[in-house]
C-alpha cells in the first residue's frame, strides 16, 4: 500500500474526537461548496488535458492560502483501488471523486488537497468541492472555516459566476450558493419509537432531506441519517444553514424526548437488548459490516443512556471507521476476503472494547 | 388519472411544456407519453435525485429562445437531459429559458439572493496559470531527469516569485 494515513493533517480523523456539540447524538457537521474554475468545461464533459490544467491552476493557488499550504495533495486518479476505497471510508473524497460511482472510473485529474481544518476535491462533478468536517453539532464553526477558504481561493482561481443563477455548477440542484450543508445524526431513540418515519416527512415538508452514512444515494446503516438542505438557490447562505440548524435542533428534542419515553415505558427490555449488543461486539468472533454497526448503534444509545459507563464516544466513532473493509485491509496488511474481513473485524472491535472495559458493567 | 390523450388507460407522467410563455401540464399514460417521445422509465420518485431526474426529462425539448447547443462546449438539450449534467459555464446561457424554468421548479426560485462574487483582476489571473503550468512542466523534467530543461524553467519560475 502506497498511502501513508499518518502524513494527513491529524490522521483525517479529528472530526471524530467527539469535541463538539450534541457529540453524542451528533457524530459531526459538514459543509460543502461547489465551485467551477471560468474558462472550462465542467469536469464530465472536459478533457483530460482540461482537468489537469484545473488542477495545476488550483494547485497553485492553494500555496498561497494558509489552510491549504501545510496539507497534502493526493493524485487520486494515481492511486490504487484499495487506497481510494480507504480514502472514502475515512470520509475525505466521495464516491464520485474515488471513481466508485459509475463505470467510467476514476477521472485524470481527480484529486484532494487535505488542509488544516478544510479539504478541497479538484475535478469531482463539480470542479472545487471546498468542505469542512467537524465533530459534533458545530453549523457556525464549520461554515466560518469553509466561507474564508472560499473567498480566499475565489480571490486567485476565477469561479464561474452568474448575476441571476449564482455559482453555476453540473447539477442544477447545487445552482446558486452550490451549499450544502449536513448534519450526520445518530437516531436510535425515534427508530425504536417507530417515531421516525414522521420526523423524516416533516424533513422533507421543511426543504431539507435525508441520507444514509455516505452522502447521496447511500443507505441507512446504524441509524445513522445524514440530514442536509435540499435547495441552494433563492436563499442567502446563512438562511440555509440557519433554517437547518433550527430543524437539526427540533430533532435533537425529539430524539432525546423518544429516549425518555424508552427508559420510562421500556426500561428494562432496552437495558437488555443494549447489553446484548455490547456482549456481542465483546465476544463474537466473525462480524459482517451491518451486524457491527447496528449493534455499535445500540452500545453508543447506552452509552447516550448513561447505562454504560466507561466508553468514550471517541471509540465508538473510531469503530464506526476502523471497522469499514479497507481499513480492516489496511490494519491487517493486506487484502481480505469477505470471510477473513468479518474475523478481522470482530477481533478489531473486540480489542477496542477490551481495552476501555475497565470501568464498563 | 386517465391519460389526457387516449382517454382510456391511466396517466403515469404529467408531461409539463412551456410554449409563448404559458406552462400547460398533460397527464399522459405510457403507450401515448412514449408515443410522443417523452421518457418514462424514470427513476423511484422516493430519492430527491429521482425527482430531480423526472423533472429533467419532463422539460420539453427546446423552448423558444434557447439554442439548440451550446457554442461554448457543444453539449445539446438532449446531452442535457441524459445525463442531467450541464456541459460547462455558457451552457447556462445557452438554454437559460428553459433551466430558469427547472431551477425554479427545483428550487422553487431561480434567483440567487447568496453570496456576490467579483473575479480576480486577469493580469492575477494570467500570473497564477502560467506559474502553474511552469511548475507542473518543471517536475516532469526533473521526472524525465532533462535537468537543463529544469534548470531553465526554474529561472522562470524565480522571475514571478
Amino acid at each position: 500500500m502506497t498511502l501513508d494515513l499518518s502524513l494527513l493533517p491529524d490522521g483525517g480523523v479529528g472530526w471524530l474526537d467527539a469535541s463538539g456539540d450534541h457529540a453524542d447524538i451528533v457524530l459531526s457537521t459538514r459543509i460543502r461548496l461547489a465551485r467551477n474554475v471560468e474558462g472550462y468545461a465542467f469536469t464530465p464533459r472536459a478533457r483530460d488535458g482540461e482537468r489537469l490544467r484545473v488542477l495545476s491552476q488550483v494547485r497553485e493557488a492553494a500555496q498561497h492560502l494558509r489552510p491549504l499550504q501545510a496539507g497534502v495533495l493526493l493524485r487520486v486518479d494515481e492511486l490504487p483501488t484499495l487506497d481510494r476505497q480507504l480514502l472514502h471510508e475515512r470520509h475525505l473524497v466521495s464516491k464520485e471523486l474515488a471513481g466508485f460511482d459509475g463505470p467510467q472510473g476514476v477521472r485524470t485529474g481527480a484529486a484532494v488537497l487535505l488542509g488544516d481544518d478544510v479539504s478541497l476535491m479538484v475535478n469531482e462533478e463539480d470542479h472545487l468541492r471546498l468542505q469542512a468536517l467537524r465533530s459534533g453539532f458545530e453549523l457556525s464553526e464549520t461554515w466560518r472555516a469553509v466561507e474564508r477558504l472560499d473567498q480566499d481561493l475565489g480571490g486567485r482561481v476565477p469561479y464561474a459566476f452568474h448575476t441571476e443563477f449564482g455559482f453555476l455548477t453540473a447539477c442544477p440542484t447545487n445552482t446558486g450558493t452550490g451549499l450544502r450543508a449536513s448534519v450526520l445524526i445518530h437516531l436510535p431513540g425515534l427508530v425504536l419509537t417507530k417515531e421516525i418515519q414522521k420526523v423524516l416527512a416533516s424533513l422533507q415538508q421543511m426543504g431539507l432531506t435525508y441520507r444514509g452514512l455516505y452522502g447521496e444515494g447511500s443507505e441507512v446503516v446504524g441509524n445513522f441519517f445524514q440530514i442536509s438542505n435540499q435547495t441552494t438557490l433563492g436563499r442567502s447562505e446563512e438562511e440555509l444553514i440557519d433554517h437547518l440548524a433550527q430543524v437539526v435542533r427540533r430533532v435533537i428534542e425529539k430524539e432525546e424526548e423518544a429516549r425518555r419515553v424508552l427508559l420510562r415505558d421500556a426500561g428494562t427490555v432496552i437495558e437488555d437488548k443494549l447489553w446484548r449488543a455490547y456482549g456481542t461486539l465483546r465476544y463474537a468472533r466473525s462480524l459482517t459490516f451491518e451486524e457491527a454497526m447496528n449493534y455499535l448503534s445500540g452500545v453508543r444509545l447506552a452509552v447516550g443512556l448513561k447505562l454504560i459507563s466507561g466508553l468514550s464516544v471517541y471509540t465508538l466513532n473510531k469503530l464506526l471507521i476502523f471497522s469499514q473493509p479497507a481499513h480492516l485491509a489496511y490494519l491487517e496488511g493486506r487484502a481480505l476476503t469477505e470471510a477473513e474481513a468479518h474475523v478481522a473485524r470482530a477481533r478489531y472491535v473486540r480489542q477496542a472494547l477490551t481495552s476501555e472495559a475497565g470501568s464498563a458493567g | 388519472m386517465l391519460c389526457e390523450n387516449c382517454k382510456e388507460r391511466d396517466a403515469v407522467v404529467t408531461v409539463t411544456q412551456v410554449r409563448n410563455n404559458a406552462v400547460t401540464q398533460r397527464p399522459l399514460c405510457q403507450q401515448c407519453a412514449e408515443e410522443q417521445g417523452v421518457e418514462t422509465s424514470v427513476a423511484p420518485k422516493a430519492s430527491p435525485i429521482g425527482d430531480f431526474l423526472q423533472a429533467v426529462q419532463q422539460q420539453s425539448l427546446t423552448v423558444p429562445g434557447d439554442q439548440g447547443a451550446c457554442h461554448f462546449c457543444g453539449a445539446t438539450t438532449r446531452d442535457f437531459r441524459s445525463s442531467g449534467r450541464l456541459g460547462c459555464a455558457r451552457c447556462y446561457g445557452a438554454f437559460e429559458r428553459s433551466l430558469r424554468e427547472l431551477l425554479r421548479r427545483l428550487h422553487g426560485n431561480s434567483k440567487h439572493a447568496g453570496r456576490r462574487y467579483e473575479p480576480p483582476a486577469p493580469e492575477l489571473i494570467e500570473a497564477a496559470s502560467l506559474v502553474g503550468q511552469l511548475r507542473d512542466r518543471l517536475r516532469r523534467a526533473i521526472e524525465a531527469e532533462q535537468f537543463e530543461l529544469a534548470a531553465e524553467l526554474r529561472d522562470r519560475l524565480r522571475t514571478f516569485e
